[in-house]
C-alpha cells in the first residue's frame, strides 16, 4: 500500500513534529509512505479568498504529485477537504481534470480517518499521562467526518484520559486568513474556545489541524496560561513531540 | 432600511464590548440551539426531511415564473387582487394607494422582514397614517425609535426585560414593571385597542401557495391572525420566492420550519389565508391583497447564488454561527442578519456595500449543516467573495500577499529555501519563550494573540537530512 503523505505547508513551516508523527503511524500502519519532494500548498487561501485561478494552478499541481499514490493522506482535515470536497468544483469546466480530481479525491484520506478505517490499525506506539480534551476542528468534522476516529485512537494511548469539554463542535475562529482579516472576533473567537478548555480540567487540548492548533495556542500563552499543551493528536498517538 | 454593513467591523467591535448585549446573546445556545437539537428527534428521517424541503424549494425556484401565474390565478379567482413590487419603492407606494383607495386611518402590522427593505414604517408615517407593529418583538423595537431588528425570528432578542420595562414604562406612561408575564398582559392590553380599530392589516408571508392562492403565516402570539382578520383589508407582503406549489409541500416545510427555528413541533398558530371574506362567512378580511416583492429576488434567481432562495427563514443559520453568536445581528447592519443575511445583503444592496459579510465567516460550516433546506452558506459566501475579487473590491496589500504565495508555492525550487527562511526568522522573532508577540502586517493576528514560534527548520529539509541529503 503506497501512501502519499501531504505534510501541509503550515506543518512544513511552523511544527514538523506533526510530519514525522504522522509518518511514524503510517509506516506502524504497514504503509508504505511516499513524501513528494515537490509538494507545497494545497490552494486553499487561494480559493477562499475569491482567487480561483491561483487555487486552480496549485490544485493542478498536487493532482500530478499524487495522483499515483493508492492513498493521498494529511495530518489536517482542511487540507484533506480542500482536496476532497472542493477540488471538483475548480475543474468543474474540464472534464479531463475532473476525472483526475475525482480519482484522487476518492482516495483522498485525513491521517485519523486513514489510520482507523483503511489500515486499521490497532496499536499506536504513543503514551502521555495526563487528561486530554479533544477540540474538532471544523473541516475535519463537517467535511470529512472526522469524530470518532482520533477519539477511538486516544483511547489506546497508554496514560492518557479523554476528558471532554463543552461546545468541542464549535469553531476556534481560525478560519484561515479571517483570523487576520477580523482580528478581533476570531480571537473571541478563540477566547471562548480557551475558556471551555480550562473547564475541562485537561491538561493538553488534542486536535488534528495546525491552524486551529497555532490559533488556541496562541490565545491560551496570550491569557497567561502557560501551562496547558496544545497537541496535534499525530503527535500524541506517535510519541512525538514538538522538535 | 438604511444600509450600515460597510461598517461591519466597527460595530462588532462595539458589540464585542457591549457586556449587556453579551450576555444577551450567551442565551442562544440554551434558547435556540439546544432546543432545536431535542426537538429533531421526534422526526424519525429528519435528513430526508431536509432532502424533501430542499425538492420542494427547488422544483418551485426551478420554475418559479409558472408558480407566480399559477398563484395569481387562484388568488384572483377567491377575490384577492395580486400587485408586483420590483423596488423597495414600489412596495410602500403600492401600500399606499391601497390605503388611500379604501380610506384607511390607521394600519397594524404583523411581522414582515420584507416591509423592513423597504422600511414602510417609516413611508405609512410620513403619508401622514398611523401604523403600529402587533408582533411582541417589533413593537418594542417600534416604540424605541424603530430600532432596527437583531434576528429574523427575534427582533428584540438583544433588549432585556428590563430594557423593555422602561420602554414600556415611557411608552404607556406606566409603572415600571419587573415580571415578563406582566410586560406580556400590559403589550395585549395596549395592542387589543389597536386591532379593534385599525382599517388595514399587513402581514408578511410565509409562503405563498401556488394551488390555492393562499398565504401561510406562522407565528407564535396569534397577533397574525388577529391583524389580518379583524381590518376591513388585509394586505400580504413577502418575496417573489416564497411561492410553494401546493398546500402538501407546506406541510412538508412546516416539518422543518419551527422545529428548525425555535425547537418547537408545531407553531401556536398557523393561518393559511384564503380570499376574501364571502357571503354568510364571519371571519376575515373583505378585501385582500398580495404584494409579491422582487427587490433583487429575480437577479439572485440568475445568479450562482440562487440557492440562497430556498431560504425559509427559520433563523438556524445564525442561532448556530459562531460570529453571529458573538458579534450579534445589527453587526451585520441591515435587514437580515447571520450567514443568510452575508449572502442576501450583498445582493440586495451591492456588494460594494457589504462585502465584509460573506468574507467575515470562518466557513466552519455549522451554518450549512443546520439549514432545514440545505443551503450550502460557506459556498454561497465564498462566491461572493469570488465576485469581490473579480471585481477588484480586496485590498491591495491582500492580493498581492495572496499573489506572492502562490508565486512562491507554484516554484518548489524557490519555496524551499524561501521557507527554510521563514522558519529561521520566525523562530528569533519567537525568543526564548518561542513566541511571536508582533508580526508585521499580521496585527489582526497579534493584537490579541500570540503566534506560536517555529522550532527553525522545516520538515522538508529534516526530511532530507534524515533521508540523505538529495534524495
Amino acid at each position: 500500500m503506497r501512501v502519499g503523505l501531504f505534510v501541509t505547508c503550515l506543518v512544513d513551516l511552523m511544527r514538523p513534529s506533526v510530519g514525522f508523527a504522522a509518518l511514524r503511524l503510517l509506516e506502524a500502519a504497514g504503509a508504505t509512505v511516499v513524501v513528494p519532494p515537490t509538494q507545497t500548498c494545497c490552494g486553499q487561501p487561494a480559493y477562499n479568498s475569491g482567487d480561483r485561478k491561483d487555487a486552480r494552478a496549485l490544485a493542478a499541481k498536487l493532482v500530478a504529485e499524487f495522483e499515483d499514490c493508492d492513498f493521498l493522506v494529511a495530518p489536517s482535515g482542511s487540507c484533506s477537504g480542500m482536496i476532497r470536497t472542493h477540488y471538483a468544483d475548480l475543474f468543474a469546466d474540464d472534464p479531463d481534470m475532473s476525472r483526475r480530481v475525482a480519482a484522487l479525491a476518492a482516495k483522498t484520506r485525513e491521517l485519523t480517518d486513514f489510520l482507523v478505517n483503511d489500515a486499521k490499525l490497532d496499536r499506536v506506539p504513543g503514551r502521555f499521562e495526563g487528561n486530554v480534551t479533544y477540540h474538532d476542528s471544523c473541516a475535519g468534522l463537517r467535511e470529512m467526518g472526522t469524530k470518532t476516529q482520533p477519539r477511538a485512537l486516544l483511547a489506546r494511548v497508554p496514560g492518557l484520559a479523554l476528558k471532554e469539554m463543552a461546545e468541542c463542535e464549535t469553531c476556534c475562529g481560525f478560519g484561515g486568513t479571517f483570523s487576520i482579516k477580523f482580528g478581533e472576533i476570531s480571537s473571541r473567537l478563540a477566547d471562548n474556545k480557551c475558556g471551555h478548555i480550562a473547564a475541562s480540567g485537561a491538561d493538553a487540548v488534542v486536535l488534528g489541524d495546525l491552524g486551529c492548533m497555532l490559533n488556541i495556542e496562541g490565545r491560551l500563552r496570550r491569557r497567561g496560561d502557560d501551562k496547558t499543551q496544545v497537541l496535534h493528536v499525530a503527535e500524541v498517538l506517535a510519541g512525538e513531540r514538538p522538535v | 432600511m438604511q444600509v450600515a454593513s460597510m461598517h461591519f467591523k466597527e460595530r462588532a467591535h462595539a458589540n464585542l464590548h457591549d457586556a449587556r448585549l453579551q450576555a444577551k446573546l450567551g442565551n442562544l445556545q440554551a434558547k435556540f440551539v439546544m432546543k432545536r437539537r431535542a426537538s429533531l428527534v421526534e422526526l424519525d428521517d429528519f435528513e430526508g426531511t431536509r432532502e424533501a424541503g430542499k425538492a420542494i424549494r427547488n422544483r418551485a425556484l426551478d420554475n418559479l415564473d409558472v408558480w407566480l401565474e399559477t398563484f395569481e390565478r387562484n388568488a384572483t379567482a377567491r377575490g384577492a387582487t395580486v400587485l408586483f413590487a420590483e423596488t423597495p419603492a414600489d412596495i410602500n407606494s403600492l401600500v399606499l394607494e391601497i390605503a388611500a383607495k379604501h380610506r384607511v386611518a390607521k394600519i397594524i402590522k404583523s411581522k414582515s422582514m420584507v416591509s423592513e427593505e423597504s422600511a414602510l414604517d417609516h413611508a405609512i408615517e410620513a403619508a401622514g397614517l398611523t401604523v403600529v407593529e402587533t408582533d411582541l418583538g417589533e413593537y418594542i423595537l417600534q416604540i424605541n425609535n424603530y430600532e432596527p431588528p437583531s434576528h429574523i425570528i427575534g427582533p428584540a432578542l438583544h433588549k432585556s426585560k428590563e430594557e423593555v420595562a422602561q420602554l414600556f414604562h415611557k411608552a404607556h406612561g406606566t409603572p415600571v414593571k419587573t415580571g415578563i408575564e406582566e410586560l406580556c398582559l400590559e403589550a395585549r392590553g395596549v395592542l387589543r385597542q389597536h386591532y379593534l380599530t385599525a382599517d388595514m392589516g399587513i402581514s408578511g408571508g410565509n409562503f405563498f401557495v401556488a394551488e390555492t392562492g393562499s398565504v401561510v403565516l406562522v407565528t407564535n402570539e396569534g397577533n397574525a391572525t388577529l391583524a389580518t382578520t379583524l381590518p376591513r383589508v388585509h394586505v400580504a407582503i413577502s418575496g417573489i420566492e416564497k411561492i410553494v406549489p401546493t398546500l402538501e409541500d407546506v406541510a412538508t416545510l412546516m416539518r422543518l420550519l419551527p422545529r428548525s427555528a425555535t425547537g418547537q413541533s408545531i407553531s401556536n398558530y398557523v393561518d393559511v389565508l384564503t380570499g376574501c371574506k364571502g357571503e354568510g362567512e364571519f371571519h376575515g378580511a373583505e378585501h385582500m391583497y398580495f404584494i409579491v416583492v422582487d427587490c433583487g429576488r429575480s437577479e439572485v434567481l440568475g445568479s450562482d447564488v440562487r440557492e440562497a432562495l430556498r431560504c425559509i427563514r427559520c433563523g438556524a443559520c445564525m442561532n448556530h454561527c459562531p460570529v453571529y453568536q458573538n458579534v450579534g445581528g445589527h453587526a451585520y447592519g441591515w435587514v437580515y442578519p447571520g450567514p443568510i443575511g452575508s449572502i442576501l445583503t450583498p445582493m440586495y444592496v451591492g456588494l460594494e456595500k457589504a462585502q465584509d459579510l460573506p468574507a467575515a465567516s470562518t466557513f466552519c460550516n455549522q451554518c450549512g449543516v443546520v439549514c432545514p433546506v440545505k443551503i450550502p452558506l460557506p459556498d454561497l459566501q465564498r462566491k461572493l467573495r469570488e465576485h469581490a475579487f473579480e471585481r477588484g473590491l480586496r485590498p491591495w496589500h491582500e492580493r498581492l500577499g495572496h499573489a506572492a504565495w502562490t508565486w512562491l508555492a507554484l516554484r518548489p525550487a524557490l519555496y524551499a529555501p524561501g521557507t527554510r527562511l521563514m522558519a529561521r526568522v520566525l523562530k528569533k522573532m519567537g525568543g526564548r519563550r518561542g513566541l511571536i508577540h508582533r508580526i508585521p502586517f499580521g496585527s489582526g493576528w497579534t493584537e490579541e494573540r500570540d503566534m506560536p514560534a517555529p522550532s527553525g527548520r522545516t520538515f522538508r529539509e529534516l526530511y532530507q537530512q534524515r533521508n540523505g541529503v538529495g534524495r
